[in-house]
């Protein structure tokens, strides 16, 4: 194996200055004894001089009975940096919530080792384990050992991207629904979405807890599922006077004054919730949290269209289904019935209808949200709203006949 | 450029194996590249969709959507993987003799 070659990199030394961590660093230490990470680094100090990338655009790799899970990458100047000349991108389906054994991390990080660069990105924003820079030849034995160890490749392409959740009943007492359980069920149930891609474009999955929302599924996923209560925020009394009244906390300015409807009241003994114009935004909840808790007729909300800024803007996600039960289904049962019935439902509508390269949220926008849920039989309520209209003029399709010219 | 190589002729072809000069793709072309995609024959079946494939590029310019290979093909997306294992974009448009199709991953 040849010596990795050591580069001058003034311009990326200077990202390890200061006081945050650098990728620089971790890429050094491994080019230190991978060639690979050493190319990389003399790659990437060509191209801040240059200011070009160096990579060529595209590149069609991956496993044999796969569309997707492999990002094809290739330098376009392998003769200067032929340890890059490969430099293709494996991803990783992470388990739930992101939990590992130090031994399932370990094996990852040997087979990594013996067969790539050894960088890691732990873990990219979809959520998979990113195992970055191998060639080509490496794929198919890459594949093999992680399947034996009971890993497999993640999403790309116009797939199901590799659903993703956060800890949930795992580590977190606000978990409204289970969403390892979730997030394990949409992965095996979708493995032809998710590695065969079928779609005009792709599709993610983010399955959060409790509106707190900690993988901001309403800002990343085309179908967000946000765990939620229907009842009443519990209260308790006890709790609420030795833990925050005993104790000076200013319920009424940093509580009852910040929420968002305005919805409580507080006496300087009683706090006071009107629940039917709570929206669940978890205020209350995060900052007396000894003494507020979600109620218990739990389920989930479910919300559809977020996408980042390309192609045609940022779109968060809106609400399709204000609750829906998400009970973790026991053996022998049907998982979630209701839920991927909606989901085929939408994906037959869009994968029918989408342009190419189109997100669904980007399609209801283009068809309008009620032609939408008109094709996928879904009745329109006013949980769908945003905000009140602010045009006064009403078209009434039903007194429009087709012979009607403007008068 | 790298070349591939059969039966004395020589193609030019990108890294990944697609041709680069769709003017030089023939039947046996289309046979050849086959063979690098795990596919040692190509039935009745395999030619349908390589046709299609390659009529709509000559027509559109472009690489068919999939959902649209599989209705004009009326094959299911699971049988086009059986026929091209490495699947429609990496084998069948490949064999095809279409460019690369690209697009964020």
């Amino acid at each position: 194996m040849a010596e990795p070659k050591k580069y001058d990199t003034p311009l990326l030394d200077e990202l390890e200055k200061g006081a945050f961590p650098s990728f620089v660093t971790e890429i050094k230490r491994m080019a230190d004894r991978k060639p690979m990470a050493a190319d990389l680094l003399g790659q990437l100090e060509n191209s801040y001089r240059d200011k070009i990338g160096y990579w060529k655009h595209g590149g069609l790799v991956g496993v044999m009975g796969y569309g997707g899970g492999v990002i094809g990458r290739y330098s376009a100047k392998n003769e200067e940096y032929p340890e890059v000349s490969h430099f293709h991108t494996i991803r990783v389906n992470q388990p739930s919530g992101w939990f590992y054994s130090t031994e399932k991390l370990r094996l990852l990080c040997d087979i990594w080792d013996r067969h790539g660069s050894g960088l890691t990105n732990m873990h990219g924003s979809t959520g998979d384990i990113v195992f970055l820079g191998t060639r080509t030849e490496e794929l198919e034995p890459v594949f093999s050992e992680l399947t034996e160890n009971g890993f497999d490749l993640g999403g790309s392409g116009s797939c199901m991207r590799t659903p993703s959740c956060c800890v949930g009943p795992g580590r977190c007492e606000w978990a409204l629904y289970d969403t390892l359980a979730l997030t394990y069920q949409l992965t095996m149930d979708f493995q032809d979405e998710m590695h065969r891609p079928p779609f005009p474009y792709k599709f993610k999955f983010k399955m959060a807890g409790c509106p707190n929302d900690c993988v901001a599924s309403i800002a990343r996923a085309d179908m967000s599922i946000i765990g939620t209560w229907r009842d009443e925020i519990k209260i308790d009394a006890a709790k609420l006077k030795s833990e925050y009244i005993d104790k000076g906390v200013d319920i009424q300015s940093d509580v009852c004054d910040m929420c968002p409807t305005g919805c409580m009241k507080f006496d300087g003994e009683t706090l006071d919730i009107d629940n039917s114009n709570c929206t669940k935004c978890m205020h209350c909840i995060n900052v007396l949290h000894h003494a507020l808790r979600p109620g218990d007729d739990r389920g989930a909300c479910i919300l559809v269209g977020s996408k980042a800024p390309i192609v045609e803007g940022a779109l968060l996600s809106s609400v399709i289904v204000p609750f829906i039960k998400l009970e973790t289904p026991k053996e022998g049962e049907d998982a979630y019935p209701e839920l991927m019935d909606l989901v085929e439902r939408m994906w037959d509508f869009w994968g029918e209808n989408g342009k190419n390269r189109e997100r669904i949220g980007e399609m209801i926008q283009r068809i309008g949200l009620g032609n939408f849920l008109e094709e996928i039989e879904v009745d329109p309520i006013p949980e769908m709203i945003v905000h009140p209209r602010t045009n006064p003029y009403i078209f009434f399709e039903e007194y429009y006949e087709d012979d009607d010219e403007d008068e | 450029m790298p070349s591939f190589e059969f039966e004395g002729r020589s193609l030019e072809v990108d890294e990944d194996g697609f041709i680069q000069n769709p003017d030089e793709w023939d039947d046996d072309v289309a046979l050849a590249l086959a063979k690098t995609e795990g596919v040692d024959e190509l039935s009745e079946e395999h030619w349908k969709l390589v046709r299609y494939l390659r009529d709509y590029y000559l027509q559109f310019g472009i690489a068919p959507m999939i959902r649209k290979l599989c209705k004009a093909t009326g094959f299911s997306l699971k049988q086009v993987y059986e026929l091209f294992p490495s699947g429609p974009a990496k084998g069948a448009c490949k064999v095809a003799g279409l460019p690369k199709p690209t697009g964020c991953v």
